[in-house]
Protein backbone atom coordinates (compact mmCIF):
# COMPACT_ATOMS: atom_id res chain seq x y z
CA UNK A 1 0.00 0.00 0.00
CA UNK A 2 1.44 3.20 -1.27
CA UNK A 3 1.97 5.53 2.36
CA UNK A 4 -0.68 8.42 2.07
CA UNK A 5 0.24 11.58 4.43
CA UNK A 6 -3.42 13.02 3.81
CA UNK A 7 -4.71 9.94 5.79
CA UNK A 8 -3.55 11.20 8.95
CA UNK A 9 -3.49 14.79 7.52
CA UNK A 10 -7.43 14.58 7.25
CA UNK A 11 -8.07 12.22 10.34
CA UNK A 12 -7.69 13.48 13.67
CA UNK A 13 -8.26 10.94 15.23
CA UNK A 14 -5.74 8.75 13.95
CA UNK A 15 -3.18 11.97 14.00
CA UNK A 16 -3.88 11.77 17.94
CA UNK A 17 -3.40 7.95 18.22
CA UNK A 18 0.15 7.67 16.28
CA UNK A 19 1.25 10.99 18.55
CA UNK A 20 0.52 9.15 21.82
CA UNK A 21 2.49 6.18 20.40
CA UNK A 22 5.47 8.39 19.34
CA UNK A 23 5.68 10.08 23.00
CA UNK A 24 4.96 7.10 24.83
CA UNK A 25 8.24 5.94 23.81
CA UNK A 26 10.35 8.43 25.61
CA UNK A 27 8.67 6.98 28.90
CA UNK A 28 8.24 3.08 28.07
CA UNK A 29 12.35 3.43 27.69
CA UNK A 30 12.84 6.31 31.05
CA UNK A 31 10.30 4.80 32.88
CA UNK A 32 8.80 1.63 33.29
CA UNK A 33 12.72 -0.09 34.02
CA UNK A 34 12.63 2.22 37.05
CA UNK A 35 8.90 0.48 38.08
CA UNK A 36 10.95 -2.67 38.40
CA UNK A 37 14.65 -1.86 39.60
CA UNK A 38 15.71 -2.85 43.01
CA UNK A 39 17.82 -0.01 43.38
CA UNK A 40 14.75 2.42 42.76
CA UNK A 41 11.86 0.14 45.04
CA UNK A 42 13.70 -1.62 47.85
CA UNK A 43 15.14 0.61 50.96
CA UNK A 44 18.64 1.15 51.44
CA UNK A 45 20.03 -1.04 54.50
CA UNK A 46 19.62 0.97 57.40
CA UNK A 47 16.47 3.61 56.60
CA UNK A 48 14.12 3.49 59.53
CA UNK A 49 10.00 4.15 58.83
CA UNK A 50 8.90 7.30 59.78
CA UNK A 51 7.73 7.48 63.27
CA UNK A 52 3.88 8.76 63.64
CA UNK A 53 5.31 11.70 64.42
CA UNK A 54 7.85 12.17 61.79
CA UNK A 55 4.61 11.72 59.55
CA UNK A 56 2.76 14.24 60.67
CA UNK A 57 5.83 16.70 60.28
CA UNK A 58 6.49 15.60 57.20
CA UNK A 59 3.20 16.65 56.11
CA UNK A 60 3.71 20.16 57.46
CA UNK A 61 6.86 20.11 55.40
CA UNK A 62 4.84 19.86 52.38
CA UNK A 63 1.99 21.53 53.43
CA UNK A 64 4.39 24.75 53.91
CA UNK A 65 5.97 24.53 50.76
CA UNK A 66 9.00 23.83 51.95
CA UNK A 67 10.49 21.72 48.75
CA UNK A 68 10.18 25.61 46.89
CA UNK A 69 13.56 26.53 48.60
CA UNK A 70 15.11 23.22 49.50
CA UNK A 71 16.13 20.27 48.05
CA UNK A 72 16.45 16.65 49.52
CA UNK A 73 18.49 15.40 46.53
CA UNK A 74 22.80 15.74 47.26
CA UNK A 75 24.22 14.80 43.95
CA UNK A 76 27.20 13.26 43.35
CA UNK A 77 29.68 15.65 43.16
CA UNK A 78 32.58 16.30 45.45
CA UNK A 79 31.00 19.91 46.46
CA UNK A 80 28.16 18.62 47.47
CA UNK A 81 29.38 15.73 49.55
CA UNK A 82 31.86 18.21 51.38
CA UNK A 83 28.82 20.42 52.67
CA UNK A 84 25.80 17.68 52.95
CA UNK A 85 27.22 14.16 53.38
CA UNK A 86 26.65 11.17 50.64
CA UNK A 87 25.19 11.98 47.82
CA UNK A 88 21.35 11.20 47.83
CA UNK A 89 20.61 7.38 46.56
CA UNK A 90 17.48 6.08 45.62
CA UNK A 91 16.43 3.74 47.89
CA UNK A 92 16.70 6.02 50.50
CA UNK A 93 13.09 8.09 49.33
CA UNK A 94 11.01 4.63 48.27
CA UNK A 95 8.89 5.58 51.66
CA UNK A 96 8.13 8.69 50.34
CA UNK A 97 4.67 9.49 48.70
CA UNK A 98 5.62 12.18 47.01
CA UNK A 99 9.60 12.49 47.54
CA UNK A 100 10.68 15.69 48.39
CA UNK A 101 13.61 15.69 46.25
CA UNK A 102 12.75 19.35 45.03
CA UNK A 103 14.82 21.32 42.31
CA UNK A 104 15.56 24.82 43.65
CA UNK A 105 17.81 25.25 46.34
CA UNK A 106 17.20 29.11 47.81
CA UNK A 107 18.32 27.36 51.01
CA UNK A 108 20.56 24.74 51.72
CA UNK A 109 19.95 20.98 50.57
CA UNK A 110 18.26 19.23 53.48
CA UNK A 111 18.39 15.47 52.78
CA UNK A 112 21.00 14.80 55.77
CA UNK A 113 20.30 17.46 57.96
CA UNK A 114 19.05 15.42 61.03
CA UNK A 115 21.18 15.58 63.78
CA UNK A 116 22.79 18.16 62.39
CA UNK A 117 21.40 20.95 64.62
CA UNK A 118 19.71 21.08 67.81
CA UNK A 119 16.20 20.66 68.43
CA UNK A 120 16.38 23.89 70.61
CA UNK A 121 18.33 25.90 67.15
CA UNK A 122 15.20 24.33 64.84
CA UNK A 123 12.86 25.82 67.35
CA UNK A 124 14.41 29.28 67.28
CA UNK A 125 15.12 29.37 63.34
CA UNK A 126 11.77 27.98 62.44
CA UNK A 127 10.15 30.84 64.83
CA UNK A 128 12.50 33.60 63.65
CA UNK A 129 15.46 32.10 61.54
CA UNK A 130 16.89 36.03 61.97
CA UNK A 131 17.54 35.02 65.54
CA UNK A 132 20.18 32.72 64.98
CA UNK A 133 21.13 33.57 61.18
CA UNK A 134 21.51 37.21 60.77
CA UNK A 135 21.33 36.83 56.85
CA UNK A 136 19.11 34.44 56.43
CA UNK A 137 16.18 35.63 53.86
CA UNK A 138 14.23 32.35 54.78
CA UNK A 139 10.22 33.35 55.84
CA UNK A 140 9.23 32.60 59.64
CA UNK A 141 6.48 29.72 60.61
CA UNK A 142 5.76 31.41 63.95
CA UNK A 143 2.08 29.67 64.22
CA UNK A 144 3.94 25.92 63.66
CA UNK A 145 4.50 26.33 68.04
CA UNK A 146 0.88 27.48 68.39
CA UNK A 147 -1.42 25.10 66.02
CA UNK A 148 -1.44 21.53 67.39
CA UNK A 149 -2.24 18.12 65.76
CA UNK A 150 -5.16 16.29 66.50
CA UNK A 151 -3.89 13.03 65.63
CA UNK A 152 -7.27 12.15 63.96
CA UNK A 153 -5.70 10.74 60.76
CA UNK A 154 -2.32 9.74 61.97
CA UNK A 155 -3.21 6.02 62.29
CA UNK A 156 -4.76 5.92 57.97
CA UNK A 157 -1.14 7.75 56.80
CA UNK A 158 0.63 4.84 58.44
CA UNK A 159 -1.48 1.79 57.12
CA UNK A 160 -2.07 3.60 54.06
CA UNK A 161 2.26 3.29 53.65
CA UNK A 162 2.26 0.00 54.99
CA UNK A 163 0.01 -1.49 52.32
CA UNK A 164 2.21 0.39 49.65
CA UNK A 165 5.16 -1.36 51.12
CA UNK A 166 3.86 -4.81 52.43
CA UNK A 167 7.31 -6.53 53.61
CA UNK A 168 9.17 -3.47 52.80
CA UNK A 169 10.99 -3.11 56.01
CA UNK A 170 13.64 -6.00 56.60
CA UNK A 171 11.25 -8.48 55.61
CA UNK A 172 8.53 -7.11 57.62
CA UNK A 173 6.24 -4.73 57.73
CA UNK A 174 7.05 -0.65 58.02
CA UNK A 175 4.13 -0.72 61.11
CA UNK A 176 3.31 -2.55 63.47
CA UNK A 177 -1.02 -2.69 64.18
CA UNK A 178 -0.47 -1.85 67.70
CA UNK A 179 1.80 1.28 66.68
CA UNK A 180 -1.04 1.93 64.03
CA UNK A 181 -3.33 1.87 66.95
CA UNK A 182 -1.09 3.57 68.99
CA UNK A 183 -0.38 6.71 66.19
CA UNK A 184 -3.35 9.15 67.25
CA UNK A 185 -1.50 9.24 71.17
CA UNK A 186 1.70 9.59 70.30
CA UNK A 187 1.15 13.20 68.04
CA UNK A 188 -2.14 14.00 70.15
CA UNK A 189 -1.11 17.38 71.52
CA UNK A 190 2.22 17.99 70.39
CA UNK A 191 2.67 20.97 68.49
CA UNK A 192 3.01 21.02 64.44
CA UNK A 193 6.56 22.75 65.01
CA UNK A 194 7.61 19.60 67.40
CA UNK A 195 6.44 17.67 64.66
CA UNK A 196 7.96 19.49 61.62
CA UNK A 197 11.23 19.14 63.75
CA UNK A 198 11.03 15.45 64.60
CA UNK A 199 10.73 14.90 60.57
CA UNK A 200 14.27 16.95 60.23
CA UNK A 201 16.22 15.29 62.63
CA UNK A 202 14.99 12.25 60.82
CA UNK A 203 17.00 12.76 57.65
CA UNK A 204 19.46 11.34 56.08
CA UNK A 205 21.31 8.58 58.75
CA UNK A 206 20.86 5.80 56.47
CA UNK A 207 23.92 6.72 54.69
CA UNK A 208 26.74 9.02 56.06
CA UNK B 1 22.53 0.89 36.91
CA UNK B 2 22.45 -2.68 36.99
CA UNK B 3 19.62 -4.07 35.81
CA UNK B 4 18.21 -7.91 33.70
CA UNK B 5 18.90 -8.35 30.63
CA UNK B 6 15.57 -8.19 29.93
CA UNK B 7 14.73 -4.60 30.41
CA UNK B 8 18.31 -4.25 29.43
CA UNK B 9 17.06 -5.39 25.94
CA UNK B 10 13.65 -3.56 26.21
CA UNK B 11 15.76 -0.29 26.51
CA UNK B 12 18.30 -0.88 23.77
CA UNK B 13 15.43 -2.14 21.55
CA UNK B 14 12.89 0.53 21.94
CA UNK B 15 15.92 3.31 21.75
CA UNK B 16 17.44 2.20 18.44
CA UNK B 17 13.51 1.43 16.79
CA UNK B 18 13.27 5.20 17.53
CA UNK B 19 15.67 6.23 16.73
CA UNK B 20 15.85 4.27 12.75
CA UNK B 21 11.80 5.54 13.38
CA UNK B 22 12.85 8.86 12.96
CA UNK B 23 15.11 8.30 9.80
CA UNK B 24 12.48 6.59 8.28
CA UNK B 25 9.88 9.16 8.87
CA UNK B 26 11.59 11.90 7.79
CA UNK B 27 12.50 9.97 4.39
CA UNK B 28 9.17 9.57 3.75
CA UNK B 29 7.95 12.95 4.41
CA UNK B 30 10.68 14.17 2.58
CA UNK B 31 10.00 12.59 -0.62
CA UNK B 32 7.47 14.06 -3.37
CA UNK B 33 4.80 11.95 -3.65
CA UNK B 34 2.03 14.80 -4.23
CA UNK B 35 3.09 14.30 -8.35
CA UNK B 36 2.76 18.26 -8.16
CA UNK B 37 6.66 19.76 -8.77
CA UNK B 38 8.32 21.48 -6.35
CA UNK B 39 7.49 24.59 -5.17
CA UNK B 40 4.38 24.76 -8.03
CA UNK B 41 0.60 25.29 -7.09
CA UNK B 42 -1.31 22.18 -5.31
CA UNK B 43 -4.33 23.18 -7.31
CA UNK B 44 -6.39 25.44 -5.05
CA UNK B 45 -6.47 28.74 -2.93
CA UNK B 46 -8.34 30.36 -0.80
CA UNK B 47 -9.46 34.23 -0.76
CA UNK B 48 -5.89 34.22 -3.37
CA UNK B 49 -4.04 32.25 -0.76
CA UNK B 50 -2.08 29.62 -2.55
CA UNK B 51 -0.79 26.16 -1.26
CA UNK B 52 2.29 25.49 -2.95
CA UNK B 53 3.84 22.45 -3.11
CA UNK B 54 6.93 23.08 -0.41
CA UNK B 55 9.26 20.88 0.53
CA UNK B 56 10.56 20.91 4.43
CA UNK B 57 12.82 23.75 5.07
CA UNK B 58 16.54 22.06 4.41
CA UNK B 59 18.10 24.16 7.28
CA UNK B 60 15.55 21.88 9.48
CA UNK B 61 15.98 18.75 8.09
CA UNK B 62 19.24 18.49 7.78
CA UNK B 63 19.59 19.61 11.29
CA UNK B 64 17.02 16.08 12.33
CA UNK B 65 19.89 14.49 10.38
CA UNK B 66 22.52 16.08 12.13
CA UNK B 67 20.39 15.07 15.58
CA UNK B 68 20.19 11.66 14.82
CA UNK B 69 24.05 11.44 13.79
CA UNK B 70 24.80 12.78 17.09
CA UNK B 71 22.45 10.29 18.81
CA UNK B 72 24.20 7.53 17.56
CA UNK B 73 27.70 8.85 18.19
CA UNK B 74 26.32 9.59 22.24
CA UNK B 75 24.88 6.37 22.43
CA UNK B 76 28.27 4.35 21.33
CA UNK B 77 30.58 6.80 23.21
CA UNK B 78 28.71 6.83 26.92
CA UNK B 79 25.88 4.73 28.94
CA UNK B 80 22.47 4.98 27.51
CA UNK B 81 21.67 1.53 25.40
CA UNK B 82 20.64 -0.93 28.63
CA UNK B 83 23.63 -2.43 30.35
CA UNK B 84 26.31 -1.25 27.69
CA UNK B 85 28.94 0.89 29.48
CA UNK B 86 30.12 2.63 26.65
CA UNK B 87 33.46 3.59 24.96
CA UNK B 88 34.25 5.85 27.18
CA UNK B 89 33.01 3.85 30.08
CA UNK B 90 31.52 7.14 32.05
CA UNK B 91 29.55 6.64 35.00
CA UNK B 92 28.68 9.54 37.17
CA UNK B 93 28.87 7.53 40.65
CA UNK B 94 28.16 4.52 42.29
CA UNK B 95 25.01 4.62 43.31
CA UNK B 96 23.06 0.96 41.90
CA UNK B 97 25.77 -0.87 43.63
CA UNK B 98 23.71 -3.47 45.63
CA UNK B 99 21.45 -1.06 48.31
CA UNK B 100 20.91 -4.32 49.37
CA UNK B 101 23.85 -4.96 51.84
CA UNK B 102 24.53 -1.55 52.56
CA UNK B 103 25.67 1.10 49.70
CA UNK B 104 28.25 2.88 51.95
CA UNK B 105 30.57 -0.69 52.31
CA UNK B 106 29.87 -1.81 48.74
CA UNK B 107 30.90 0.95 47.32
CA UNK B 108 34.21 1.15 48.73
CA UNK B 109 34.76 -2.17 47.28
CA UNK B 110 33.44 -1.23 43.82
CA UNK B 111 35.63 1.88 44.43
CA UNK B 112 38.64 -0.14 44.75
CA UNK B 113 37.86 -2.39 41.99
CA UNK B 114 37.48 0.57 39.84
CA UNK B 115 40.62 1.82 40.58
CA UNK B 116 42.36 -1.56 39.85
CA UNK B 117 40.76 -1.17 36.12
CA UNK B 118 41.74 2.02 36.14
CA UNK B 119 38.33 3.23 35.98
CA UNK B 120 36.43 5.19 38.50
CA UNK B 121 33.38 7.46 37.92
CA UNK B 122 33.52 11.09 37.61
CA UNK B 123 32.53 11.38 41.47
CA UNK B 124 35.18 9.03 43.06
CA UNK B 125 37.92 10.94 40.21
CA UNK B 126 36.94 14.42 41.74
CA UNK B 127 37.38 12.71 45.33
CA UNK B 128 40.28 10.89 44.75
CA UNK B 129 41.68 14.24 43.37
CA UNK B 130 41.24 16.59 46.09
CA UNK B 131 42.21 13.65 48.31
CA UNK B 132 45.36 13.42 46.95
CA UNK B 133 45.72 17.10 46.87
CA UNK B 134 44.51 17.80 50.60
CA UNK B 135 44.34 14.37 51.85
CA UNK B 136 48.30 15.03 52.76
CA UNK B 137 47.47 18.82 54.36
CA UNK B 138 45.14 17.30 57.14
CA UNK B 139 46.61 14.54 57.47
CA UNK B 140 49.98 16.45 58.37
CA UNK B 141 47.36 18.71 60.84
CA UNK B 142 46.01 15.68 62.54
CA UNK B 143 49.58 14.63 63.16
CA UNK B 144 50.37 17.84 64.65
CA UNK B 145 49.47 18.17 68.73
CA UNK B 146 46.55 20.69 69.22
CA UNK B 147 49.48 23.07 71.14
CA UNK B 148 51.49 23.53 68.45
CA UNK B 149 48.96 23.81 65.68
CA UNK B 150 47.12 27.17 67.51
CA UNK B 151 50.20 28.38 66.76
CA UNK B 152 50.27 27.60 62.88
CA UNK B 153 48.53 30.73 60.91
CA UNK B 154 47.59 28.77 58.06
CA UNK B 155 45.93 25.97 59.91
CA UNK B 156 43.68 28.72 61.92
CA UNK B 157 42.33 30.25 58.55
CA UNK B 158 41.85 26.67 57.19
CA UNK B 159 39.98 26.07 60.63
CA UNK B 160 37.78 29.52 60.47
CA UNK B 161 36.41 28.51 57.05
CA UNK B 162 35.60 25.32 58.49
CA UNK B 163 33.69 26.99 61.46
CA UNK B 164 31.90 29.66 59.23
CA UNK B 165 30.98 26.66 56.85
CA UNK B 166 29.59 24.18 60.04
CA UNK B 167 29.48 26.11 62.94
CA UNK B 168 28.47 29.55 62.33
CA UNK B 169 24.38 28.52 62.06
CA UNK B 170 24.76 28.42 65.86
CA UNK B 171 27.59 29.78 67.14
CA UNK B 172 27.27 32.98 64.59
CA UNK B 173 29.72 34.00 61.92
CA UNK B 174 31.67 36.21 64.70
CA UNK B 175 31.22 33.14 67.12
CA UNK B 176 29.71 35.45 69.86
CA UNK B 177 26.72 33.27 69.85
CA UNK B 178 23.49 34.23 70.81
CA UNK B 179 20.46 33.24 73.33
CA UNK B 180 21.08 29.62 74.16
CA UNK B 181 24.05 29.46 72.00
CA UNK B 182 27.35 29.49 73.51
CA UNK B 183 29.73 32.73 72.88
CA UNK B 184 32.59 31.00 72.09
CA UNK B 185 34.87 34.02 72.55
CA UNK B 186 35.01 34.59 75.97
CA UNK B 187 36.46 32.58 78.63
CA UNK B 188 33.93 30.86 79.95
CA UNK B 189 33.47 27.51 79.07
CA UNK B 190 30.53 25.21 80.45
CA UNK B 191 32.42 21.71 79.83
CA UNK B 192 35.57 22.88 79.55
CA UNK B 193 37.88 25.04 77.51
CA UNK B 194 41.05 23.40 77.18
CA UNK B 195 42.32 22.14 73.81
CA UNK B 196 41.92 18.45 74.48
CA UNK B 197 38.25 18.98 75.78
CA UNK B 198 37.32 21.52 73.20
CA UNK B 199 38.14 18.84 70.74
CA UNK B 200 35.92 15.93 72.70
CA UNK B 201 33.74 18.30 72.64
CA UNK B 202 33.25 18.86 68.82
CA UNK B 203 33.62 15.16 68.47
CA UNK B 204 30.52 13.86 70.52
CA UNK B 205 28.86 16.50 70.83
CA UNK B 206 27.10 17.29 74.41
CA UNK B 207 23.76 16.99 75.70
CA UNK B 208 22.98 19.89 78.40
CA UNK B 209 20.11 18.26 81.06
CA UNK B 210 18.81 21.00 83.75
CA UNK B 211 15.53 19.69 84.01
CA UNK B 212 12.45 21.70 85.38
CA UNK B 213 13.31 22.92 88.64
CA UNK B 214 16.63 21.19 88.67
CA UNK B 215 14.51 17.73 89.37
CA UNK B 216 14.51 18.92 92.93
CA UNK B 217 11.25 19.96 95.74
CA UNK B 218 11.22 23.46 94.61
CA UNK B 219 7.87 25.11 95.53
CA UNK B 220 6.83 27.71 92.98
CA UNK B 221 6.38 30.54 95.74
CA UNK B 222 10.30 29.73 95.82
CA UNK B 223 11.39 31.00 92.07
CA UNK B 224 11.42 34.80 93.08
CA UNK B 225 13.71 34.15 95.75
CA UNK B 226 16.17 31.57 93.72
CA UNK B 227 15.86 33.74 91.11
CA UNK B 228 17.10 36.54 93.37
CA UNK B 229 19.53 34.94 95.28
CA UNK B 230 21.42 33.86 91.19
CA UNK B 231 21.57 37.67 90.71
CA UNK B 232 23.06 38.29 93.67
CA UNK B 233 25.67 35.29 93.40
CA UNK B 234 26.81 37.28 89.66
CA UNK B 235 26.76 40.34 92.04
CA UNK B 236 24.02 42.42 90.66
CA UNK B 237 21.86 44.34 92.28
CA UNK B 238 19.17 42.38 94.66
CA UNK B 239 16.79 42.34 97.54
CA UNK B 240 18.96 40.81 100.50
CA UNK B 241 15.91 39.31 102.36
CA UNK B 242 14.24 37.71 99.12
CA UNK B 243 18.21 36.57 98.31
CA UNK B 244 18.69 34.55 101.59
CA UNK B 245 15.61 33.22 101.04
CA UNK B 246 16.69 31.58 98.08
CA UNK B 247 19.66 30.43 99.39
CA UNK B 248 17.83 27.92 101.57
CA UNK B 249 15.95 26.93 98.54
CA UNK B 250 19.86 26.56 96.60
CA UNK B 251 20.41 24.22 99.15
CA UNK B 252 17.60 22.09 98.12
CA UNK B 253 20.15 20.16 96.05
CA UNK B 254 21.07 23.20 93.42
CA UNK B 255 24.45 22.53 94.85
CA UNK B 256 24.76 19.44 93.46
CA UNK B 257 25.80 20.53 89.82
CA UNK B 258 25.91 24.27 90.36
CA UNK B 259 28.55 23.19 93.27
CA UNK B 260 28.56 24.61 96.42
CA UNK B 261 30.39 27.82 95.55
CA UNK B 262 27.81 28.06 92.66
CA UNK B 263 30.98 28.43 90.23
CA UNK B 264 29.92 25.34 88.28
CA UNK B 265 31.17 21.72 87.28
CA UNK B 266 32.61 21.53 84.28
CA UNK B 267 32.01 17.51 83.87
CA UNK B 268 28.11 18.16 83.77
CA UNK B 269 28.41 21.45 82.05
CA UNK B 270 26.65 22.79 84.69
CA UNK B 271 27.24 26.93 84.43
CA UNK B 272 29.04 28.73 87.27
CA UNK B 273 26.49 31.29 88.33
CA UNK B 274 28.76 33.65 90.05
CA UNK B 275 30.56 35.00 86.13
CA UNK B 276 27.85 36.70 85.20
CA UNK B 277 27.68 35.60 81.60
CA UNK B 278 24.25 34.27 80.47
CA UNK B 279 23.65 31.67 77.83
CA UNK B 280 19.75 32.47 78.40
CA UNK B 281 19.63 35.76 79.84
CA UNK B 282 20.83 37.33 83.41
CA UNK B 283 17.10 39.44 83.79
CA UNK B 284 14.88 38.41 86.57
CA UNK B 285 12.63 36.75 84.31
CA UNK B 286 14.94 34.73 82.06
CA UNK B 287 16.47 33.40 85.24
CA UNK B 288 13.30 32.80 86.40
CA UNK B 289 12.53 30.59 83.06
CA UNK B 290 15.26 28.86 83.45
CA UNK B 291 14.64 27.73 86.90
CA UNK B 292 11.28 26.56 86.15
CA UNK B 293 11.13 25.16 82.44
CA UNK B 294 14.98 23.76 83.01
CA UNK B 295 17.28 24.00 79.86
CA UNK B 296 18.77 21.60 77.70
CA UNK B 297 21.34 22.81 75.05
CA UNK B 298 22.67 20.52 72.89
CA UNK B 299 25.72 20.44 70.85
CA UNK B 300 25.43 18.18 67.64
CA UNK B 301 28.32 15.21 67.49
CA UNK B 302 30.27 16.38 64.34
CA UNK B 303 32.66 13.34 64.60
CA UNK B 304 30.31 11.34 61.28
CA UNK B 305 29.77 14.58 59.45
CA UNK B 306 33.35 15.80 58.83
CA UNK B 307 35.91 13.66 60.32
CA UNK B 308 38.55 14.06 62.95
CA UNK B 309 40.66 15.53 61.01
CA UNK B 310 38.99 18.59 60.56
CA UNK B 311 37.46 18.48 63.53
CA UNK B 312 41.11 18.51 65.18
CA UNK B 313 41.94 22.07 62.92
CA UNK B 314 38.15 23.42 64.21
CA UNK B 315 39.39 22.98 67.38
CA UNK B 316 42.46 24.56 67.61
CA UNK B 317 40.70 27.70 65.50
CA UNK B 318 37.91 27.56 68.40
CA UNK B 319 40.66 27.45 71.07
CA UNK B 320 42.36 30.58 69.41
CA UNK B 321 39.20 32.48 69.55
CA UNK B 322 39.80 32.75 73.46
CA UNK B 323 43.51 32.63 73.47
CA UNK B 324 44.99 35.50 71.37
Amino acid sequence: MKFNHELIEKNVGLLAIFTVIAISFGGLVQITPLIFQKDTTEAVEGLIPYTALQIEGRDIYVREGCYNCHSQMIRPLRAETERYGHYSVAGESVWDHPFQWGSKRTGPDLARVGGRYSDKWHEVHLINPRDVVPQSNMPAFPWLAENTLDGKLTGDKMSILRNLHKGGYKGGDLYTDEEIAGAQKAVEGKTELQALIAYLQSLGHALK
Amino acid sequence: MIMSNFWSIWISVLTIVVIVGCFILLKVVNKNYTGVEEGKSMGHEFDGIEELNNPLPKWWAYMFYLTIVFGVIYLALYPGLGNYKGLFGWTSSNQSIGTEKGLKADSAAALEAAKAENRLSQYDREVAHADEKYGPIFAAYLATPLEELVKDEEALKVGGRLFLQNCAQCHGSDARGSKGFPNLTDSDWLYGGDLATIKTTLMNGRNGMMPPKGGLPIEDSEIKGLAEYVIKLSGGEHDEALAAQGQGSFMKGCFACHGMDAKGNKFMGAPNLTDNVWLYGGSRGSIEESIINGRAGVMPAWKDILGEEKVHVIAAYVYSLSNK
